[in-house]
């Protein structure tokens, strides 16, 4: 359910996309209206983040934890249900908007003051601080039923430190989204109150636009890590089943994601660098963003190890995880560009920083999202994705995304800033622009194989029985077609690898 | 692949065009932007090593170990020494630049010495109004500087969020409501050079764009005094002064020496010495200002400028007027 409603909203937050590269798509376009495109980038960033990475990552956690781990569901199935409504209620309230005068248009993170009601008074802004909440309390319920789960009902035999990664990942992520979405839902009570009941909070007469950005980003930034995480999980456990090895250095890779999930809350004033703060700040907020590049990096170079000296199967999860290392990458090093203070006071808000996102949330996240789903839908439907169709999806999709948005690193060198519903006829700008959008409906084009390829593989896709992949963990131990509680009998667990161990225990007997 | 942003000459005008040249933030026009781009190159240099190494060791391991090869091959393990230099290599390097960018904050944003701004540029959703202190002169969206000086500009804003960014100028700096920005610039030469605002601000913040025409020092002190002086006297007897003010455009614009005075809108006393309109949207001409004046939200939609649905003898004699304005 949780990934039906990320889907859903996927296919919204991709349509936004589709229109604004379509708008971009040339200079001086008129096809949409400044007031149009800003609340459909608006809605685009939003969702995306909210409503589209949010419950996708979630909702496989809630699904593949409990099975890792040997439970036989979540430890509060209620509260499970309960985030999924309130999340999606929170969406779809939201995307209510455009129906209640006009959706909310000050970006996705919606400075102050222009999401004040004297500059944006259409309902918009409303509707996002209370999807948002919902989704909030959705997401925090779900992060305390995921640490309730991993902390107490753990098989027999697993300590702590015998967790698979993905269990790991998620155990850390649900202690950073119970850190950060504090500061979120304060902050969004505070422009409530601003806009219903004229409260000055984040208004010039007394109170403080700055405040808005110092709130919105200590969420915001571990926010990010919130999204990539799972991911991290996902490609830990793809690079050992299809190496056919053990993690290299699975000390370092759980320690170094505390180490990331720590440093996240003391990085927030990155995004503000060109406010004016003083350099002493400045300087103290640059070390830490350059310092949280290290244990990151440290994993990439734990996964390349993990494949080094292994047999790689060249499967689609393999692909999108093996891409996932040279696009995050890429997005990483601009990252550690924006955390040199002077290279940020030149680039940031300018198309340099959409493509940085873009590479991390897509080629980290989203990538993570695209591995774990062809890796786990055996697990979940009993039949494999198609893996030729996969494959065409795979190299589509990847060609798109390059296409679209390493152009943009141009666009933002050559001084367009993001958010414009429209440029001037600078030399360069429209062949860019128009490539980029070429590559968005390339990427689209993908997405619609992608749907046609669930459809057919799960009228028609071949059985998978229990164990497609060879894998090491035990949400592969209890047959996929099984019905209720996840295991009937529990088998003995004495390693990182269970399911391996007890393959190697049946050939020897 | 910098190659095409770096070398042109291109990117600077010498007189103001509604046609906006090649931008780039690598082609440095002030001494600022000149030391932060040494910093840039060897960032970039930095980066594209990693990604080297990263992509040599994943395509090198990806090709070796492909199972179709290694079906009857032993498994093994990559020494743990590894670690080390990947840990350490990376701090080394971030080290190095943590110390390169304070001292290059030092020098391209010093900390506030309290001293006088020798210019004040004050954002408005979506244009630009720029005060001369010294000179007491205001002006809108074409904003003069002498080239070749140290200069501190206070950045301010009227209303929401905006940000001064010139590409080739090196820095930007967001301007807040509430609070005094600084940014220090000497641009190397005269001529004319583009921005544009940078910080999400509403309905026209793409179209809120920037004009810096940096002049010689005796270029600049003349253009300073012409602004200086109130409104040509042969103007006040043409039929659009009057309607200026009756028609109430005059309690958003100031006209120096008519009774128009309003600080909302961009001020108007030497309109016709600007070449652009509309934060260089479109020249300045007499049929582009009656075209403005009759539909202003055809041309630059969502602005805070009113419809007022003007007959069109009206909009041309406002038009004949304003174009005057020397």
């Amino acid at each position: 359910m949780y990934l039906f409603t990320a889907l859903f909203f996927f296919i919204l937050g991709g349509g936004a996309a589709l229109l604004m590269r379509t708008q971009l798509a040339v200079a001086n376009n008129r096809l949409l209206s400044p007031e149009v495109y800003n609340q459909i980038f608006t809605m685009h960033g939003t969702t995306m983040v909210f409503f589209v990475m949010m419950p996708a990552l979630l909702g496989i956690s809630v699904y593949i934890i409990p099975l890792m781990i040997g439970a036989n569901d979540m430890a509060f199935p209620r509260l499970n249900a309960f985030s999924l409504w309130i999340t999606l209620l929170g969406g779809l309230l939201l995307y209510f908007s455009f129906a209640a005068g006009g959706a909310p248009d000050a970006g996705w993170f919606n400075y102050a003051p222009l999401n004040q009601f004297y500059y944006s008074f259409t309902k918009g802004i409303d509707y996002y601080a209370m999807g948002l909440l919902l989704g909030g309390i959705g997401s925090v319920s779900t992060a305390i039923n995921l640490i309730v789960t991993i902390l107490t009902m753990r098989i027999k035999g697993m300590h702590l430190t015998q967790l698979p990664l993905f269990a790991w990942m998620g155990l850390v992520n649900s202690f950073l989204i119970i850190g950060a979405f504090p500061a979120l839902n304060a902050a969004l009570c505070m422009l409530l109150l601003d806009r219903q009941l004229h409260a000055h909070f984040f208004n010039n007469s007394g109170g403080s636009a700055l405040l808005w950005q110092h709130l919105f980003w200590m969420f915001g930034h571990p926010e990010v890590y919130i999204l990539i995480l799972p991911a991290f999980g996902v490609y830990s456990e793809v690079f050992q089943v299809f190496s056919g090895k053990r993690i290299y250095g699975y000390g370092f890779v759980a320690g170094s994601t505390v180490a990331i999930a720590l440093l996240s809350f003391g990085v927030w004033v990155h995004h503000m660098f060109a406010t004016g703060l003083g350099n002493t700040v400045n300087t103290f907020f640059a070390a830490s963003s350059m310092l949280i590049g290290i244990p990151t990096g440290i994993k990439i170079f734990n996964w390349i190890g993990t494949m080094y000296g292994g047999s790689i199967r060249f499967t689609v999860p393999m692909m999108f995880a093996i891409a996932f290392l040279i696009e995050f990458t890429i997005g990483g090093l601009s990252g550690i560009g924006f955390s040199i203070v002077p290279i940020d006071w030149e680039l940031t808000d300018s198309y340099f920083v959409v493509a940085h996102l873009h590479y991390v949330f897509i080629g980290g996240s989203l990538f993570g999202l695209f591995a774990a789903l062809f890796y786990w839908f055996p697990r979940m439907s009993g039949r494999m994705l198609d893996e030729k169709l996969g494959k065409w999806f795979f190299w589509i999709f990847v060609t798109g995304f390059n296409m679209t948005f390493f152009i943009q690193h141009f666009l933002g060198l050559m001084g367009m800033p993001r958010r414009v519903y429209t440029y001037p006829d600078i030399p360069g700008y429209t062949i860019l622009n128009f490539i980029s959008t070429a590559g968005a409906f390339l990427m689209a084009a993908a997405v619609l194989l992608l749907l046609y390829n669930i459809y057919i593989s799960i009228k028609k896709g071949t059985p998978a029985g229990t164990d497609p992949w060879d894998a090491f963990t035990l949400e592969w131990y209890p047959p996929s077609t099984h019905p209720g509680k996840n295991f009937d009998e529990l088998p003995e667990v004495h390693s990182r690898q269970p399911l391996l161990d007890l393959k190697k225990a049946s050939v020897n007997q | 692949m910098f190659v095409p942003l770096v070398i042109s000459d291109r990117l600077m005008h010498d007189t103001i065009s509604t046609s906006i040249p090649l931008q780039s933030v690598l082609n440095a026009t002030t001494k600022q932007a000149e030391e932060i781009n040494s910093l840039t190159n060897w960032f970039f240099i930095a980066a594209a090593f990693i990604m080297l190494v990263v992509l040599t060791f994943t395509v090198y391991v990806i090709m070796r170990f492909n199972a179709d090869k290694r079906r009857n091959k032993e498994k093994k393990e990559l020494s743990r020494k590894w670690e080390i230099p990947m840990i350490g290599i990376p701090s080394a390097m971030i080290i190095v630049f943590l110390v390169y960018s304070i001292i290059t904050m030092g020098h391209v944003l010093p900390d506030n010495d309290n001293s006088p701004p020798d210019l004040i540029v004050i954002a408005h959703q979506w244009w630009w109004e720029a005060r001369y202190p010294d000179y007491k002169v205001v002006t809108a969206n074409e904003i003069h500087l002498p080239a070749q000086r140290n200069l501190k500009i206070q950045l301010q804003s009227a209303d929401v969020i905006h940000d001064w960014w010139v590409p080739s100028f090196g820095n930007k700096m967001d301007m807040i409501p509430g609070r005094l920005n600084y940014i220090h610039i000497n641009v190397k030469k005269p001529g004319v050079y583009y921005g544009t605002c940078s910080e999400f601000c509403g309905r026209q913040h793409a179209q809120m764009r920037l004009i810096i025409v940096a002049e010689k020092n005796e270029d600049y002190l003349q253009w300073l005094s012409q602004q200086q002086r109130d409104v040509v006297m042969e103007s006040a007897t043409l039929p659009g002064a009057a309607l200026f003010i009756r028609e109430g455009c005059g309690s958003c614009h100031t006209i120096k020496g008519t009774p128009a005075n309003g600080d909302r809108a961009p001020e108007l006393t030497h309109l016709a010495s600007r070449k652009t309109l509309l934060t260089g949207l479109v020249p300045n001409d007499s049929g582009e200002l009656a075209g403005f004046i009759k539909a202003p939200h055809f041309i630059k939609p969502g602005i805070n400028m009113p419809d007022f649905r003007l007959p069109d003898s009206t909009v041309r004699k406002l038009a004949g007027y304003l174009s005057c304005l020397k």
